[in-house]
């Protein structure tokens, strides 16, 4: 089996994988890091959002062996240590989450749109087409608006 | 279920102690004189406002509510573990902020747990029916209070004072002159039997400081930062590993052969095949192999239940079923409108899914579950183990919208950690969850209304829906409390629901709602809002028809006909701050619709953009709702929000196709739940102030929604709302089988 190397979360992990096994499950299953999630497998319910190199990407339909060398960056490395990132605070004060299941992977999704533009429109938010079952689109926009403003 | 209370030798003293409960109180008080007539004829009270579901349940709850407890450790925290589910409707809050407020501890000193499965609790562990809090209300602030005089107690006796003298406040027991003893140091003290306390009773609602208060999720900070598990997300059972099944072409297929069982024994990663009643389990080293390997099974099935049927044929069975009117069409004015709605997925962001570990004569099972004892006697009973034998912890779960009532995937887990001799972490693919998991069953419904010089005479209502599955242990339920439900006859568990969660809200004269269920053997259950999404939903269009034929502003004819001013009150507030009747460009129009369930009642308006009338998109949303008492108002506005949303999608897109015995739909690219595109920029929720016992509100957003967005639909296409969801081609390649 290959090995692979790169920066998770601003740690190097080295890893053995198939080349072709989805990120999503080596990070879950091999290195055991559990923020980001499996909603669908094919990058349509975009639960598993993650930063390759600051972008979003979908670990989910990215093999292992294009991490190799990079930058990963999930949910649990967001926070600088107990100081929560922007967004992530936007989303206390606005109590966005429900069930939670899909707040990682719009969170990451929230932070790389952030990234791109610092006044993001609605439309800008209306892009974003991460599955959140419970609904919480609304407070998901309230939190975004937010976040830009304190950034 | 065995441990039922029986019909026999128990109930004189079960009755007895009902008698003595406040629950009773309740639904007795429910059997008021109908409101003073106004002009509108009045309609007499339907079963469901003499006894809902939800009363039934508290019913059931209440010979064991003495046994939910509230303990304090000598670290002075205060924990509770809730014989409920969290799937993200914010009870963990809610109860912790009941037992903060009644014990005057800081919120962040308690715990709130969920309880494994506890079978002594009988009925008193089923999350449903928008349940929680109604339910568990009494019971938490009884316990806490009963917590809090004792540590009063202990402390009174430490210092030699009387009890009276001694209050708490901030977490801390005070004393004259000035003395403090913490939670923790009196705890043992407070523990003692020989410790004499006083009657302990919860405090009036005056008192209340935090119950009413806006309170953000505990669990908001895990949630946000990653460190919320799931039950994959656990590491609980050393060597689990990572299985998903192989699952039929149609559904409940069973599987013939495994015809290349050595070449995927011999994938990379695969660790295990067995074969269960629901298909073929791989285990595997990761999800990835084991998803790889399934896909790669060559397997033989047996035939399924509805091999046959496809949605056509579904609708003609409805259509034949659904019973015929009692008032003549001939000759008296009338409306009548017929309605279907699809099967609709639960699809909950977590898939199905659970670890369970049997072996050596022993089983234990995680998972997310909202009827964690009947999974408990189902799983022993499959595995020829002993209850005893079986434990069941409840996992938090990512969304259950009604799905998680039942437990299919720990049954499943349980099967192939008994075959494979291995501890297993079972996951559903999304494909498979959405089409071999539970759905809302797809009904048809016919409404006729007659009505002459101003008013309705007639409301009937015949719905006939594919057959629901309760066995979740609802049946139980229902069987030990038929003494007390308000409906009679020889009526079915599913009519019996029906009937316990449908009434309509107006005076609409002689009003009757039926259910015929058509008995097709597929994987349904009770999705949010049970009926009433679909039964409500389409009442509501029928108002707005009626209301035109007789001339009359939608807003201003439902005011005139709801029974009572709780409810005019939500239509008028909404009325006036979402601005009905405000000129909308062509295209655009404004929709209102009321509900009322389980002692709480909403009304919403919405303002749709439907320029292009197949992709509309509902632009704004004003919610108001009365829930009597609302114990977190920030919590009750995310349900109300999430309800919105669940209507928008089932309204506008989202719906299963069965095509061949099996949905087509397989991932949320093909079943169009709403996304933030879909979503309206602006809502607004109103909370009514509290004014009495807390209603239900888990499920009261849907139906008020589903009515207020096709009404909007209506006036802003002219078109009549008649199938559901409105937009609903095969718009994508199905997945193969």
């Amino acid at each position: 089996m290959p090995t692979y190397s790169f920066t998770l979360n601003g740690q190097s992990v080295t890893v053995d994988a198939p080349a072709d096994l989805p990120l999503l499950w080596t990070l879950r299953d091999k290195l055991g890091v559990k923020g980001p999630k499996y909603g669908c497998g094919i990058d349509v319910c975009k639960a598993c959002t993650s930063h390759l190199d600051g972008q979003a990407v979908n670990p989910c339909v990215v093999p292992t062996s294009e991490a190799d060398g990079r930058e990963v960056t999930t949910i649990e490395g967001l926070a600088d240590g107990d100081r929560l990132h922007p967004v992530q605070e936007a989303w206390l004060e606005q109590d966005v989450a429900q069930c939670g299941y899909c707040q990682p992977g719009q969170i990451m999704a929230a932070v790389a749109l952030l990234k791109r533009t610092k006044h993001p429109t609605d439309a800008d938010i209306d892009a974003i087409e991460n599955v959140c079952r419970c609904g919480s689109y609304f407070r998901i926009r309230e939190a975004i608006k937010a976040a830009a403003a304190a950034m | 279920m065995s441990s039922s209370p029986s019909a026999g030798h128990s109930r004189r003293h079960f009755l007895t102690y009902l008698l003595a409960t406040p629950t009773l109180a309740v639904a007795a008080a429910l059997v008021d004189p109908p409101p003073v007539a106004r002009a509108a004829v009045p309609t007499p009270p339907a079963p469901a406002d003499v006894l809902d579901l939800g009363d039934v349940l508290i019913l059931a709850a209440a010979p064991t509510a003495n046994m939910i407890t509230v303990a304090v450790g000598e670290d002075g925290r205060v924990g509770l573990a809730l014989p409920r589910e969290e799937v993200g409707q914010g009870i963990t809050t809610a109860v912790a902020m009941l037992i903060a407020d009644e014990l005057d501890v800081p919120l962040d000193r308690v715990d709130v747990t969920l309880a494994d499965a506890r079978p002594e609790l009988v009925f008193n562990q089923l999350t449903g029916g928008s349940n929680t809090i109604r339910s568990v209300y009494t019971p938490v602030r009884t316990a806490a209070a009963v917590a809090r005089a004792r540590l009063v107690a202990a402390a009174a006796a430490r210092w030699g004072v009387p009890a009276g003298q001694v209050t708490v406040s901030g977490g801390v027991v005070i004393g004259p002159g000035g003395r403090t003893a913490g939670f923790g140091e009196l705890s043992t003290a407070a523990a003692s039997p020989s410790l004499k306390v006083g009657t302990a009773t919860p405090k009036p609602a005056s008192q209340q400081r935090l119950v009413g208060t806006p309170t953000s999720r505990r669990d908001a900070r895990a949630m946000v930062t990653g460190r919320q598990a799931y039950t994959l997300d656990l590491d609980v059972a050393p060597g689990a590993l990572p299985t998903m099944v192989r699952r039929p072409p149609t559904i409940s297929g069973a599987v013939r052969s495994v015809d290349n069982e050595a070449a995927v024994r011999a994938m990379p990663g695969v660790v295990d095949l067995a074969v269960v009643e629901t298909g073929v389990a791989v285990l595997a080293e990761t999800f990835g192999q084991a998803l790889d390997a399934k896909n790669a099974l060559q397997v033989t099935w047996g035939p399924g239940t509805v091999d046959g049927e496809d949605d056509d044929s579904i609708r003609e069975k409805l259509h034949a079923a659904a019973l015929p009117f009692a008032a003549p069409g001939l000759l008296t004015q009338h409306v009548d409108a017929e309605f279907d709605f699809a099967f609709v997925s639960h699809a909950p962001m977590e898939t199905n899914s659970a670890i369970a570990d049997v072996r050596d004569g022993k089983a234990e099972i995680w998972a997310g579950l909202k009827s964690p004892i009947v999974a408990q006697e189902t799983i022993a009973k499959d595995l020829g183990l002993p209850v005893s034998a079986v434990a069941v912890h409840v996992v938090q779960g990512g969304g259950s919208f009604g799905r998680r009532l039942f437990f299919d995937a720990a049954l499943e887990a349980a099967r192939i950690s008994k075959k494979a001799g291995k501890p297993v972490k079972l996951m559903w693919s999304r494909i498979d969850d959405m089409r071999h998991g539970r759905a809302r069953a797809a009904s048809h419904h016919r409404i006729r209304a007659t009505h002459a010089a101003g008013q309705v005479l007639t409301f009937e209502h015949r719905v006939a829906s594919v057959e629901t599955d309760f066995r979740h242990g609802l049946g139980e339920i229902l069987t030990a409390m038929s003494a007390s439900l308000p409906v009679g006859g020889n009526l079915s568990f599913a009519q019996t629901v029906f009937l316990t969660t449908v009434k309509s809200p107006y005076d609409f004269g002689i009003t009757t709602q039926t259910l015929t269920e058509v008995p097709l053997q597929m994987h349904t259950g009770s999705w949010r809002s049970v009926y009433s999404a679909n039964t409500r939903g389409a009442e509501e269009i029928v108002v707005d028809e009626l209301a035109a034929a007789q001339r009359k502003d939608p807003y201003r004819f439902r005011r005139e006909f709801l029974e009572d001013d709780r409810s005019r009150a939500v239509l008028d507030k909404v009325a006036t701050e979402g601005q009905w009747g405000r000129p909308m460009p062509a295209g655009h129009a404004q929709g209102i619709a009321f509900h009322a369930e389980y002692q709480s009642c909403t009304a919403c308006l919405v303002e749709i953009d439907a320029t292009n009338p197949d992709r509309p998109r509902v632009t704004k949303a004003t919610i108001a709702a009365d829930v009597g008492r609302p114990v977190n108002p920030r919590g009750l506005e995310s349900q109300l929000l999430g309800g919105l949303t669940d209507a928008i999608g089932t309204t506008l897109r989202a719906g299963l196709h069965i095509r061949d015995g099996l949905p087509l739909e397989g991932s949320y690219s093909q079943f169009h739940y709403t996304r933030q595109a879909e979503s309206p920029r602006d809502v607004r929720v109103f909370v009514m102030p509290a004014n009495g016992e807390p209603g239900g509100a888990g499920e009261l957003g849907v139906p008020a929604a589903v009515g207020a967005i096709a009404n909007a639909w209506a006036r802003a296409t002219g078109r009549k709302p008649r199938s559901f969801p409105l937009t609903f081609p095969v718009d994508f390649d199905p997945f193969p089988r």
